[in-house]
């Protein structure tokens, strides 16, 4: 049923939806990595005055096993107020909840309760197949005219190429594919847009050969993951520029455009540089009449003993950064930077795009460092931020430890663990500090793994306006 | 046509410029987008092109038929439609679907065509047209037709006139006074309201047929 007045969580403009209350709640993605027992959406309590602050308040199980949960999404956000089509009157109610291994889909109902979610459908694999002809399904964003959900695999055992698939706002099924062009796009991972410019973007990882069973060390210093982004006319569906990074940069992954939609820019995670493990951080931009990309960030790879490193690091002698995950906060002042290899998570100011200036660093874990959470001093962690959520106002950034498990496996083999911690962020001048009532971990998530969350209410990386 | 159904079309005109999907939110986001007032300007006549031909069309048809036809079994049958589709747009929770904001003012114009087309604008007019006097009383002759379009036309054209100018009047507002902001508190589903009175103004033809 649709409201008498728009759903309080949507806000016109970036500028607005600072202003946002603080999310009581959040959603965190959790999976067995043995595939025994069901994958679950973890809730916790965020309230800072609830006695249950930082704990899990909530848990739903998943009806099957093998899931392997990893991003979700809302059904609606801020673009149902896009003058275009628009919508409002909807709730933001239901997360879309993909299984990247099962390519099933979820469908859970935060309502009436928030803190108990409810399953109310599953489209299975082969609904996604037959329907849009893509696999292993991944990032979900809210679109003006349905939901939009990128996916990594094909369909029937084929390797590819990935896509997006559209899914019904209302009904939750799946539409068919998006393209009406593909161009020579073929890898998949990420997608976002700049939505009043009618531009859509993506990223590539790899086929689900390329990363099911973990990452393949030849492949990647013969340079065969994804290394490009790709530029499309969100209008007509079809591609309209490839941007290569160059073969040396594998894994272009999260794509965070500019919220205010006024601006041509984003940022894009590069996991690794084949040529010395560095991490990097580019910006793309209009260049005339196409788009252009520009190294901005470079994060290099730290020396270590062998001794210390997994097997598939031995030989290098030094960890890597891995930058699997980055986040813009709402006014587009500050990206955060997820250094999982090393166990940091950083703060850049980037009032400047084209030159970010860095303003916080916080470590925990880490393959070497194995940074403690301040509140548990003595326990070393295994792995480092990776999924990073920014609360609307900016204020608060969350960090969980997970990759992908078999990822998990290769380079933390000793277990990964479970955990989430909270950072509050000094808004004025920068800088960040754990929360020392905020950390989640080991038991508390039953022996899953930690991946995604998305705050009740929404997040930095959950909406997209239509008015600056 | 009688002064009370001119005031009738003309206030129809106004509740929909006033719905912020008729197209004047899409002129503020260009204002916006744009950061100029004249781009918020010139995308309301293409807007108001597309609506006049949603309505146009409808009206066009219905007061040429009835120029031929015994009046009765229109207003029947438009009522019938008019409730239908009322209670299809009261139940139904699927909404217009468009992608795309970067359009010329052609395409402007098909969007909003489109968009007031879905939402059965043109059919909100029904029951003034039907209830109004034939022209020159020559009903049942063919030759009467392209006179009762003629006449169909001048209402929708009262009634875009209408819609124009309180859509400029609202983007402008929102644009230069109070900020997109205001969406968030004073959007009342105007689909809803809208769809009751697809189904009243189907009633009320039924009733007077």
């Amino acid at each position: 049923m649709t409201r008498w007045t728009p759903d309080p969580t949507f806000y016109p403009s970036p500028r607005e939806a600072v202003t946002a209350p603080t999310e009581k709640l959040a959603y965190v993605a959790a999976f067995d990595r043995a595939a025994s027992r069901p994958d679950a959406i973890v809730v916790l309590d965020t309230d800072p005055d609830s006695p249950e602050y930082g704990r899990v308040v909530g848990w739903t199980d998943l009806p099957y096993v093998g899931d392997e949960l990893h991003h979700f999404g809302w059904n609606a956000c801020s673009s149902a107020l896009c003058p275009t089509a628009p919508h409002p009157h909807v709730e933001r109610r239901y997360l879309i909840v993909p299984g990247l291994r099962s390519s099933r889909i979820h469908v859970l109902d935060t309502q009436p309760d928030p803190r108990q979610p409810q399953i109310v459908k599953v489209i299975g694999a082969e609904e996604l197949a037959k329907r849009a002809g893509y696999s292993r399904p991944h990032t979900v964003h809210c679109g003006p005219d349905g939901i939009y959900l990128s996916a990594l695999g094909g369909a029937d055992g084929e390797e590819g190429p990935g896509g997006i698939a559209i899914l019904d706002h209302t009904t939750f099924e799946v539409r068919g594919a998006w393209e009406a062009d593909r161009g020579p796009q073929f890898l998949a991972y990420d997608v976002w847009w700049h939505l009043t410019q009618d531009v859509l973007v993506t990223s590539e990882w790899g086929t689900p050969s390329m990363i099911e069973d973990g990452i393949i060390g030849e492949l990647l210093l013969g340079r065969r993951y994804g290394h490009a982004i790709h530029f499309w006319d969100l209008a007509k569906r079809r591609h309209v520029q490839r941007v290569d990074l160059g073969d040396a940069y594998q894994m272009p992954l999260e794509l965070r455009p500019a919220h205010d939609p006024t601006k041509s820019y984003g940022f894009v995670g590069v996991v690794i540089s084949v040529e010395d493990l560095s991490a990097s951080i580019w910006l793309w931009h209009r260049d005339g009449d196409g788009w252009a990309v520009t190294r901005v960030i470079d994060i290099p790879a730290e020396p270590a003993d062998p001794a210390d490193l997994p097997d598939l690091l031995k030989p290098f002698g030094a960890v890597p950064p891995l930058v699997t995950d980055i986040d813009l906060s709402v006014d587009d002042r500050f990206l955060y930077v997820s250094c999982w290899g090393t166990g940091e998570l950083r703060q850049y100011d980037v009032s400047d795009p084209l030159h970010p200036v860095q303003t916080g660093s916080v470590h925990l874990g880490g393959i070497v460092r194995r940074s403690a959470h301040p509140s548990a001093p003595d326990e070393p962690l295994a792995g480092g931020p990776q999924m990073v959520e920014v609360s609307r106002d900016g204020r608060r950034v969350y960090v969980s430890n997970s990759l992908y498990g078999a990822w998990d496996d290769q380079f933390y083999p000793d277990g990964v663990g479970a955990w989430l911690a909270k950072l509050d962020v000094d808004v004025d001048t920068g800088g960040l500090t754990p929360d020392e009532r905020f950390f989640p971990h080991g038991d508390e998530f039953r022996g899953l793994r930690v991946h995604q969350t998305r705050l009740q209410g929404g997040d930095a990386s959950s909406d997209s306006y239509c008015f600056p | 046509m009688t002064l009370t159904a001119l005031a009738t079309l003309a206030a129809l005109g106004a509740f929909h410029g006033l719905n912020p999907a008729m197209g004047w939110l899409f002129a503020v986001a260009r204002g916006l987008q744009e950061r100029s007032r004249m781009a918020l300007l010139r995308a309301l006549p293409p807007i108001a092109a597309g609506h006049l031909a949603s309505v146009a069309i409808v009206a066009a048809l219905v007061a040429a038929t009835r120029s031929v036809t015994a009046s009765s079994a229109l207003a029947v049958l438009g009522g019938v439609l008019l409730v239908a589709f009322g209670l299809w747009r009261l139940l139904s929770e699927r909404h217009f679907r468009w992608a795309g904001m970067r359009l010329s003012a052609g395409q402007l114009a098909g969007w909003s065509f489109l968009m007031s087309s879905a939402h059965g604008a043109g059919l909100m007019l029904v029951p003034v047209l039907v209830a109004e006097p034939v022209p020159g009383g020559h009903s049942g002759h063919l030759a009467a037709a392209p006179v009762g379009a003629l006449s169909g036309l001048a209402a929708a054209g009262v009634h875009t006139v209408a819609m124009l100018g309180v859509a400029l009047a609202v983007a402008v507002l929102v644009y230069q006074v109070f900020g997109v902001g205001v969406l968030r508190r004073a959007w009342f589903n105007v689909d809803r309201l809208w769809a009751g009175v697809l189904v009243a103004a189907g009633l009320v033809t039924l009733l007077r047929a």
